[in-house]
């Protein structure tokens, strides 16, 4: 569904290329993560699925990145927006602005689509019983607080329901509630056929809830598979990306003699349960 | 040395809509303390915080930070004692380089311009971006900018440091950047105030947890009571750190937070 070919970035007058001869194919219906240090360039390659670079970003661009067989920068953003909803990272500048209530912000899109008004107000509804804003309808999106406006912004994207969905650490605000609220969505979202990219640092829900990950590292991808293997890989510190404490503590045990090294590394509580409560019974 | 006491007296907070996102808050935060401030989306922390610097007046109650009462006080005079990180930072930079925005906080304090160079560069190397001092903030990544403000926070030398979710977005070398600058504010006998979603973080370095649910304090105590405190962590929707929910599923009754005394828990069951 996505296709990255030898592609290339460098932002206008800066020093070196962001990203270099990346290449990322991600099959559609599924949920790809992408993790990478700070800096990396994770936002920058959000910004190329999504059709905003080259469109809007002066810069050298290079190679060829294309969304459901069509090239992106061969189209205009419009056609790129109908087709890749983006979630910014910073969700304090997604709100429209042009909006008095959370109910007209999330609508926003869907007027502009010239969506028919029952639909429009169904639509809405029922994206923000599934997000927790119901209560906020009434609000206004700046008078939110951080985890509230980020919710705001991931629901004013998914209600436009499009077939790509990419969202640059949409969880970063939230509390574990509303991040369980958005990790089901996103779950419904893939079964009913909407492919997936989701920036994340939190390695435990990414293990949870991806079909694939890739690492962004020296602006390329330099590994891509399974949550299980990508998370085992010893380099991934070397790329600048987190193990999560059970992990940490999974390969502390191992370095002790205590777990056998066939185990699979764990990386969340129900595969760490399995692991250390097997081995740890008193034998 | 900070001798300066943060009291939290019977603070409510109404917002003009009519949210009232403060319902009732006592809290009395130490000179030299270090505090995390957690809890769901919406609970008040922010309001609460923005407090301490004069960007939220109580609407009834009282906020002092040493022998000054916050309703008296201006922003710019609370500034002397008093730094807020803010939880967007793009609410906070606006300078046209990352050296400049650092910069303005310590002018407006009346630094000497010594002072200024001084306090900009070792804000800059303690957020690891002395290399990107003449950049335009904007063309940093986000993370990126996040530190920019919490240089821009440091360069000021308050006795008060206040950090509206300083880990977000932050990678691993990150996080633990952040770790060390707060252990670097401790030494020098600087409050530290923290909020944070992050529990991991929390439990590795905070000594004192305070719990907020709709406006109010619903824990406060050290780091270990107030993780066992299970009625209050599922009240205020808390999940515990994830070796403490590790330890839980396995029916463990010790709570070992950090990945070397989990093993060592783990090689003591073994032995049996
Ligand atoms: N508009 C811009 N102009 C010039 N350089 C930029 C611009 N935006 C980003 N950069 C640079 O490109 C690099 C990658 O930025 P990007 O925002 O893609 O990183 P990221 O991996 O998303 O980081 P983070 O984890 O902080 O969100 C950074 O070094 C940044 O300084
Ligand atoms: N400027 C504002 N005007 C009106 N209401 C506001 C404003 N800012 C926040 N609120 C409301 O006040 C309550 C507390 O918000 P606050 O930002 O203090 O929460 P928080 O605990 O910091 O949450 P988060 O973890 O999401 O940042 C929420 O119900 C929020 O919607
Ligand atoms: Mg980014
Ligand atoms: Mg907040």
């Amino acid at each position: 569904m996505i296709e990255l070919r030898d592609v290339a970035f460098a932002y206008e007058d800066a020093p070196a290329f962001t990203l270099a001869h990346l290449d990322l194919d991600v099959a559609a219906g599924t949920i790809m993560g992408i993790v990478g240090a700070s800096g990396s360039g994770k936002t920058t390659l959000a910004k190329i699925i999504a059709g905003f670079i080259p469109s809007t970003e002066g810069g050298t661009y290079r190679g060829t990145a294309s969304v459901a067989g069509a090239v992106l920068s061969e189209g205009t953003l419009t056609e790129a927006v109908d087709v890749v909803g983006l979630v910014t990272q910073n969700p304090f500048n997604q709100i429209s602005g042009a909006r008095f209530t959370v109910r007209e912000e999330l609508a926003f899109g869907l007027e502009n689509r010239s969506v028919e008004r029952s639909q429009m107000i169904e639509r809405v509804n029922t994206v923000a019983a599934t997000l927790g804003l119901t209560p906020l309808l009434d609000r206004s999106p700046y008078a939110l607080s951080g985890g509230q406006m980020q919710l705001v912004a991931i629901a004013s994207m998914v209600v436009m329901a499009p077939p790509v969905l990419v969202l640059d650490e949409p969880t970063s605000q939230l509390d574990p509630a509303g991040t369980r609220l958005v990790y089901d969505v996103l779950g419904r979202l893939s079964e009913g056929g909407t492919t997936i990219v989701i920036i994340e640092h939190k390695t435990e829900l990414l293990h949870e809830h991806c079909d694939a990950i890739a690492v962004l590292a020296g602006g390329r991808i330099v590994s891509t598979g399974t949550p299980a293997s990508v998370f085992a890989d010893d380099r991934l510190s070397t790329w600048g990306v987190g193990q999560t404490r059970i992990t940490q503590a999974a390969r502390e045990a191992r370095t002790r003699g205590l777990l056998p090294a066939t185990e699979p590394l764990p990386v969340g509580v129900s595969d760490g349960a399995a692991v250390f409560g097997t081995n740890g019974e008193t034998r | 040395m900070n001798d300066l006491t943060i009291r939290i007296e019977a603070l409510r907070h109404t917002y003009e809509s009519g949210v009232e996102a403060v319902a009732g808050v006592d809290l009395t935060i130490a000179p030299g303390e270090r505090v995390a401030i957690v809890g769901q989306n919406g609970a008040g922390k922010t309001t609460l915080v923005r407090h301490l610097n004069g960007m939220v007046r109580p609407t009834e109650g009282t906020v002092h930070i040493g022998d000054w009462s916050t309703s008296d006080k201006s922003i710019a005079e609370l500034s002397h004692r008093v730094g807020y990180v803010f939880q967007n930072p793009d609410e906070q930079i606006f300078a046209r380089t990352v050296e400049s925005d650092v910069a303005f906080g310590p002018k407006n304090l009346g630094f000497e311009p010594e002072q200024i160079t001084e306090s900009v560069t070792s804000a800059l190397e303690a957020v690891g971006l002395a290399h990107e001092a003449q950049v335009h903030p904007h063309h940093l990544s986000l993370s990126e900018r996040k530190r920019v403000a919490i240089a821009a926070v440091l360069a000021m030398r308050t006795p008060i440091v206040v950090l509206d979710e300083p880990t977000t977005g932050q990678d691993e070398g990150g996080v633990r950047l952040i770790a060390s600058i707060i252990d670097d504010l401790t030494a020098r006998g600087i409050t530290v105030v923290a909020i944070t979603h992050d529990m991991d973080f929390c439990v590795e370095n905070f000594e004192r947890v305070v719990v907020m649910a709709r406006g109010t304090v619903r824990a406060d105590g050290s780091t270990e009571q107030v993780f066992a405190d299970q009625p209050a962590l599922e009240a205020a929707a808390v999940e515990p750190p994830q070796l403490a929910r590790l330890a839980r599923v396995l029916g463990w009754s010790e709570t070992a937070v950090d990945p070397s005394s989990f093993v060592d828990a783990f090689e003591r069951r073994r032995r049996g």
